[in-house]
């Protein structure tokens, strides 16, 4: 399959590890790889099997539903409870727990909640039932930001009045900048996020290589494009350079998607501050709509309760979130806290840390010994 | 309604705790576990009647047979490669060859939903006729309910099968042993992806038919050629091989480890796969079968199912270790390796 098995074949992924391993030597390297989309790749293809235990990679805040605090999950639903609402979000949304259940398990109990693949299939959805409101629940970093915000151009333009999106979009910098400012981080780069680039570019990230001196890479999602990424890190740091640089050339240009940005501009404005489940308040880190879509801002076409759960305390979401803690060593990880039934944000998501720990990684550690004859 | 007073007596453990019924409960993977063996043994069966399996046996007068049931609510009721009707025979039999029993005859129910038009419910009758066929199996009773319009979706379809035990076979997840292999019929996923995309509501066209068929033929291939030799059988449906092999891992204790450039999957179905971040070992199949044989066995096994009709791409995926212990792990040429657990939740709903 073209794009893909080009970026997995074994003697080059065998060849990007051994220069990993020579240049890693001894020292011990701590990497953060800012987006979910990248844990998930980096359990699910076992590339830890592959990196000398030397390199450390740190799960970052990347993965939308993780961040996403359990008040706005109710918030929403609280919406779709009115009469005559469906409520229309993507699938990663659906199993994410509010305090009276998710998306589904209202499902279950009758309210109208429907999986959509994109935005503007919530529009169509709109078209299609002209006598019920459809509210779209948005997530997403930039990655996601530029569909919804396209398809409020479009449902402005045709005058769809039976639509409304309730917005969550967050940006990733400002999260980075609060995982730097954090007092108990020690990293040494970022392996940076693939799919938010193709939309803002590489650009807003020097400030990270010229103010913070950490290099980054911007990088891919298969398995050779992500041990690139760290052949391309481990060869600034033995220079001493800290750097933007840009692995994912085939996908993400240096400058963005100009018309991405055009269309968010057009339709979002900066929120002074939102909340991130696990690490806080964060001033201008989140989108809201802007006054000229009113009409199609959930927010402020219905009464929203602002309600505001706190996680659990013996949840460790943050320390995770941060790279302190790993996965396992949260007090309710495996036990309370499981894919079936998530406690923690990082539980939800296939992108969150957890999850995706819980479902690829846990249970090999004891066996690693038995391993070494299969590889 | 009320227990009786010896189970009153005897009280059950009850260990299904979830507040309510979900989608994922239906799904085959973890949910549909936990509510079969936290609800349905402990009041039906007071304690597991030892590994569940696709089929039970029964002893009549002496003679064992083979019996299962199975309802079919797929959703759309045609698509590409077949229909509700078809699947609702094929799955029977299937369930009931994994279980070394040859299908000898079928009792079929059908919910109707008001409004249901007369073509639909003829081209699905005529479907299960010819399905049943095919598969040399007699249709011999059914029953018939229509409910009210909005109450169903145009129409379910429940078939309960009776088997003839296969000769030289038995079937035992604790019979699995260290170093046997796993074999698969065929390309995984075939049937869970045209689903979806005969849904409609991806905007994804491919080249893509269900693989619904009865996988009896194999199974009597594989039976002749390596009977002594195959400890385990399954037909990977909901819920998909990992799931299936979870169970297996677990029931025996030992470890399944799959090599992944070794798992047949068409390239229209990776390349789903990777869009919508599901994995092939997860997506519902109708008509493969996964067997574990032991290892002086594989070739031969393997050998007749290439020649039988529709084998030709039957393979051995891997092999049954002491580690990692009740777990499924999958190795890739590179050296990498993860855990492949049940399906959590639901990916793909009412897909049989």
């Amino acid at each position: 399959m073209r794009f893909v098995d080009e970026f997995r074949q074994p003697e080059l992924i065998s060849r990007a590890a051994e220069e990993i391993r020579r240049l890693a030597g001894t020292r011990h390297y701590r990497m953060m790889e800012v987006c979910g989309g990248h844990t998930h790749a980096i359990y699910r293809f076992g590339l830890k099997d592959i990196l000398p235990a030397n390199i450390e990679l740190i799960h970052g805040p990347g993965c939308p539903v993780c961040v996403l605090p359990m008040g706005r999950i109710d918030d929403g639903l609280s919406i779709a409870q009115q009469p005559d609402v469906i409520f229309a979000a993507f699938g990663d949304m659906m199993r994410v727990p509010g305090t009276q259940g998710s998306p589904l398990e209202h499902k279950a109990r009758g309210m109208d909640v429907r999986i959509v693949y994109s935005p503007s299939d919530a529009l169509k959805l709109a078209r299609l039932n002209p006598d019920k409101h459809v509210m779209f629940f948005a997530i997403g970093f930039e990655t996601t930001a530029p569909s919804t915000a396209l398809t409020m151009m479009r449902a402005k333009a045709e005058g769809i009045q039976n639509f409304s999106v309730f917005c969550n979009h967050v940006t990733i910098i400002p999260a980075i900048r609060a995982i730097l400012d954090s007092p108990d981080m020690r990293l040494d780069a970022f392996i940076g996020p693939g799919h938010v680039s193709t939309v803002i570019g590489c650009r807003p990230y020097e400030w990270i290589a010229q103010n913070e001196r950490k290099p980054i890479v911007v990088s891919g999602f298969e398995p050779l494009d992500i041990l690139q990424s760290i052949v391309m890190l481990l060869r600034q740091l033995r220079a001493g350079e800290a750097k933007v640089e840009n692995q994912y050339k085939r996908v993400v240009p240096w400058e963005g998607n100009r018309a991405a940005l055009r269309a968010m501009a057009e339709v979002f404005q900066l929120r002074p501050y939102f909340e991130w489940r696990g690490l806080g308040f964060i001033s201008q880190s989140a989108l809201r709509v802007n006054d000229k879509y009113a009409k199609w801002d959930a927010e402020q076409r219905f009464d929203v309760p602002g309600v505001r759960v706190t996680d659990p305390k013996a949840a460790q979401c943050g320390e995770v979130l941060k790279g302190v803690l790993k996965p396992h060593q949260c007090k309710l990880f495996g036990r309370e806290c499981t894919p079936e039934h998530p406690v923690g944000a990082l539980m939800v998501s296939s992108e969150g840390s957890c999850a995706a720990y819980h479902s690829y990684e846990h249970r090999k550690a004891a066996m690693v010994a038995s391993l070494s004859s299969i590889a | 309604m009320s227990a009786p007073a010896a189970m009153d007596a005897n009280p059950v453990s009850i260990r299904f705790r979830d507040p309510q019924i979900e989608m994922a409960h239906g799904a085959g993977g973890k949910a549909s576990r936990k509510l079969v063996e936290g609800l349905f043994v402990p009041l039906l069966f007071g304690a597991a009647p030892g590994p569940l399996g696709d089929a039970a046996q029964v002893e009549i007068n002496g003679t064992k047979v083979a019996i299962t049931t199975d309802s079919f609510v797929v959703k759309p009721l045609s698509f590409p490669g077949g229909s509700i009707g078809e699947l609702a025979v094929n799955g029977t039999v299937n369930d009931l060859a994994v279980s070394g029993a040859k299908a000898e005859a079928l009792v079929v129910t059908y919910v109707l939903e008001a409004g249901l038009p007369t073509p639909v419910l003829e081209a699905e009758v005529r479907a299960m006729a010819k399905a049943a066929h095919d598969a040399g199996v007699r249709i011999a009773a059914g029953d018939t309910k229509v409910v009210e319009h909005g109450k169903a979706d145009l129409m379910y379809v429940t078939t309960t099968g009776i088997g003839r035990m296969l000769h030289g076979v038995t079937i035992d997840p604790r019979s699995v042993r260290v170093g046997d292999k796993i074999l698969l019929s065929g390309p995984l996923g075939d049937h869970g992806i045209t689903i979806l995309l005969a849904r409609g509501e991806l905007d994804l066209e491919a080249d893509l038919r269900s693989d619904t068929r009865s996988v009896l033929p194999l199974v009597e291939a594989l039976v002749r050629a390596a009977g002594p030799g195959v400890r385990w059988m399954r037909d990977p449906t909901r819920g998909g091989a990992a799931t299936a092999l979870n169970e297996l891992a677990r029931d025996c204790g030992l470890g399944m480890v799959l090599f992944e450039d070794q798992i047949p999957v068409r390239d229209t179905v990776r390349g789903a796969c990777e869009l919508l971040g599901l994995d092939p070992l997860h997506i519902a199949n109708e008509g493969q079968f996964l067997a574990v044989v032991s290892p002086e066995y594989a070739d031969a096994a393997i050998n007749a199912l290439s020649l039988a009709p529709g084998g030709s791409e039957a393979q051995v995926i891997g092999e049954v270790r002491e580690q990692p212990a009740g777990t499924v792990l999958v190795t890739t040429l590179y050296g990498g390796s993860r855990i492949v657990d049940m399906l959590v939740g639901d990916p793909l709903p009412r897909i049989c």
